[in-house]
Formats: structure tokens, C-alpha cells, sequence
């Protein structure tokens, strides 16, 4: 079946996309909503704009939509891109990166239901934990690009999510009840390299954009 | 051992409608066996203690076409529990005619008698197009309040439906119904 993946280039929609590769189906097409609001409820946002260099590593064509980020318009604009991918790539499904996010798992399947196709949400309901880990199992290299939670500070952004990150999130989300995987927005990630890459990214640049003490986002630029 | 029987015809949809049953399952201990809906022997339905059959996305409606496959039910004495799909089996299964509905998200549910663990207002997940209209069933039992029936069980076999998805804030149900 061929599918388009709703992407963000952040580890749940990247790992996502590599579970449907892993199960043979055919990623015709990614799908990136690039939301101009730093609180978008539906899309994650730090480093959107270098997608196209993880599009470009994996080879298959980018399609993306801009939107000023207004809480429904953004599912205007995803359901635009959506029906693109199905127009212009014949996509019987989209994979998504939905983990626990009710609001944002029940609107995609709206988008699907009403375009009469598959809607692919192979995260659904998975153990954080167990996600960070899977990603390591499987050689996902992946850096922490926002963060938007008490206790994470400036100190977060950047690193890669390694064995120590993960005892740290553990000790945090038992702590202060943040998500582990960061699933209620608590961090942002970039992925850097996995095994559906052609080629590794390096980080050339990067600043940081505040937003408050605790909401911060790193700008990357890719090589 | 718990006979799970996945109806999904996708296969990256067991991830999404049978993974997060089986992770229910093994985080309280209970031992289960997966298998698909077409691959079910007499064999496995003798060694299962309960059923739990899953459900599937909204487009996907192969597992009806398939009804024979799940003859087997009208017949089987142990306890069954049927989620979204497996609900609908269980109601065309024994009569009941399957319409259209469409409810997809979070809905307040009314549950007029507790239900597997369930009472009074809950918030559930929907995700269907179809339901069974089994309040012309004589042989259920409807336990929720509303437009169409949400929760049901067999008057005399311990066989159990629900259409919304437990697996997402009810998982108590799950396991519930496990150690009955």
C-alpha cells in the first residue's frame, strides 16, 4: 500500500514512518504542515524548516503547507496537503507519529475518513519508555530541539536522546509527571539519522530562540 | 491463556488496535496468545480460557466480509469480549443488523449499571462507522444510556461489547473482564 507520512522530522513521526517501511509498505510521500505558532495544539514545530534535508536523505518527495498556526485552520491546511498527497502520489493511507494526543489522533482520522483512506497510527497507546528505547534498539539518532516544561531549561536543548537522557526523563516524569517521550509537548525532537536515511545530517548552526524561561526552541541548520 | 484475535487486514494496524490490548494484558500479568481472525483453529479456541477480539480502522470492513470465519461464536461457552469490531461481529453474529454511525474522539457516556468496572458518566474513545442495533437483540442486555448502544452482554453467556475503545482510558475494563 502506498502512504504518506504526516511529518515533522521529530522521533515519534520518524519512527512511525520507519515501523511502516519495517512492515513493507510503500512511504510515497511525506507531509509537513509548517505552523508559524510555537504553541500549535496539532503540529510540532522547532526545526520544521529543515525537513526537506531528512525528506531529501530519504528520498521521497516533501509536500508542505504553510499556516499562521489558528487552532482549526491548521487542520484546513493538513487536510490540503492530505488530499495533494492523494492527488498527486495515489496515497491509500498516512502514518502518523500519535502517541496519546486524542485531539490530535481523532482529527487526522476525520481528515482520513472523510477522503476515504487509511489512517495508520502505529504508536497509538505505546509505553513511552518503551519508545525512547526502541528508538536506541533501532539506531535512531535523534537531539532534543525544544522544550517547554518546569524543569527543562536551555541545558536540554541539544542533546541526543542516549541512555542517560532516558534515566533522566524516568527520574523527571516520576518527579514533576512530565511525559517521558515528551508527549505533552514537554520537549521537541529532531532526528538526525535512523536507518530510513541515505545519509547522516550534521548540525552546522544552531541558536536559540526564547520564548520564557522554560519554552525555548533551537533553530538548527543542516549541512 | 487469553485467545486474542486481532481483525485487523492491515498488518501496520495490529500496532495501533491489538498492541495496546496485549500491553494491558502482560502489564497485569495475564498470559495471552495472538492470533489473526483467519488463522483460528479449533485447537486454539479449546486451549483459550476467554476471548478478547479487537478492533480495526475505520475503513477497514474485510472482517465482515469474513463472518464465517467467526461462526465459531455463536457456539462458544467461555467468556468473549468484543471491542468496536468485535462487537459488531458478535451483534450481525446473533442477529442484529449492522447501520450507520459515525463518532470518532472523545464522548460522555452514560452507564446505567456498572459494566466490566464501568458506572455513571464516562469519557471514552469512539472511533466507528458502524454499530449493532442491539437493543432489538432479546438475547442482550444494554448497559449504556443514549442513542445507540455502547456496552452490551449476552443474558446468559458471558459474552461482553463495547463499541467505544477501552484500550485508551478504560483499560481497567480490559483487564477486568481478563480476571473474571
Amino acid at each position: 500500500m502506498r502512504v504518506g507520512i504526516l511529518f515533522s522530522g521529530g522521533k515519534d513521526s520518524t519512527f512511525a514512518a520507519f515501523l511502516a517501511k519495517k512492515n513493507d509498505y510503500d512511504i510515497s510521500c511525506l507531509i509537513s504542515v509548517v505552523s508559524e505558532n510555537p504553541f500549535s495544539f496539532m503540529f510540532h514545530t522547532p526545526s520544521i524548516s529543515q525537513i526537506s534535508k531528512q525528506a531529501e536523505s530519504i528520498g521521497v518527495p516533501l509536500i508542505i503547507e504553510k499556516t499562521a498556526g489558528e487552532k482549526e485552520l491548521e487542520l484546513a491546511a493538513l487536510e490540503k496537503c492530505i488530499r495533494t498527497a492523494v492527488e498527486k502520489y495515489s496515497i491509500e493511507g498516512v502514518v502518523t507519529g500519535a502517541v496519546e494526543s486524542v485531539y490530535q489522533a481523532s482529527r487526522i482520522q476525520k481528515i482520513c475518513n472523510r477522503l476515504s483512506i487509511e489512517c495508520f497510527n502505529p504508536l497509538w497507546q505505546k509505553d513511552q519508555l518503551e519508545l525512547l528505547d526502541d528508538l536506541l534498539k533501532n539506531g535512531f539518532d535523534v537531539i532534543i530541539t525544544g522544550i517547554a516544561a518546569f524543569p527543562l531549561d536551555e541545558s536540554w536543548l541539544g542533546r541526543k536522546i542516549d541512555r542517560q537522557f532516558i534515566g533522566e526523563v524516568r527520574s523527571l516524569s516520576e518527579k514533576f509527571k512530565i511525559n517521558p517521550a515528551g508527549e505533552g509537548g514537554e520537549f521537541e525532537s529532531f532526528v538526525l539519522d535512523c536507518p530510513l536515511f541515505k545519509r547522516k545530517l550534521n548540525v552546522k548552526d544552531s541558536r536559540v530562540v526564547s520564548f520564557g524561561e522554560f519554552h525555548k526552541v533551537l533553530e538548527v541548520v543542516i549541512e | 491463556m487469553i485467545l486474542l484475535v486481532n481483525t485487523c487486514a492491515e498488518k501496520l494496524h495490529y500496532f495501533e488496535f491489538v498492541r495496546p490490548v496485549e500491553d494491558i494484558l502482560r502489564k497485569n500479568g495475564f498470559s495471552f496468545v495472538t492470533k489473526h481472525y483467519s488463522e483460528i483453529s479449533e485447537n486454539d479456541l479449546s486451549l483459550a480460557d476467554k476471548v478478547i477480539i479487537c478492533g480495526t480502522s475505520l475503513k477497514d470492513n474485510q472482517f465482515l466480509k469474513d463472518i464465517k470465519k467467526f461462526s465459531w461464536l455463536r457456539d462458544f461457552e467461555k467468556p468473549v469480549l468484543g471491542i468496536c469490531a468485535g462487537m459488531q461481529l458478535i451483534g450481525v453474529l446473533f442477529g442484529g443488523k449492522l447501520k450507520k454511525k459515525t463518532e470518532i474522539g472523545f464522548f460522555e457516556e452514560v452507564f446505567d449499571r456498572s459494566f466490566l468496572g464501568l458506572s455513571g458518566k464516562v469519557q471514552v474513545y469512539h472511533l466507528h462507522n458502524n454499530f449493532v442495533d442491539f437493543s432489538a437483540l432479546d438475547d442482550f442486555e444494554v448497559f449504556s444510556k443514549g442513542q445507540i448502544p455502547q456496552a452490551v452482554k449476552h443474558k446468559k453467556k458471558s459474552i461482553f461489547g463495547v463499541l467505544f475503545h477501552p484500550e485508551v482510558r478504560q483499560k481497567s475494563l480490559i483487564s477486568e473482564f481478563a480476571g473474571l
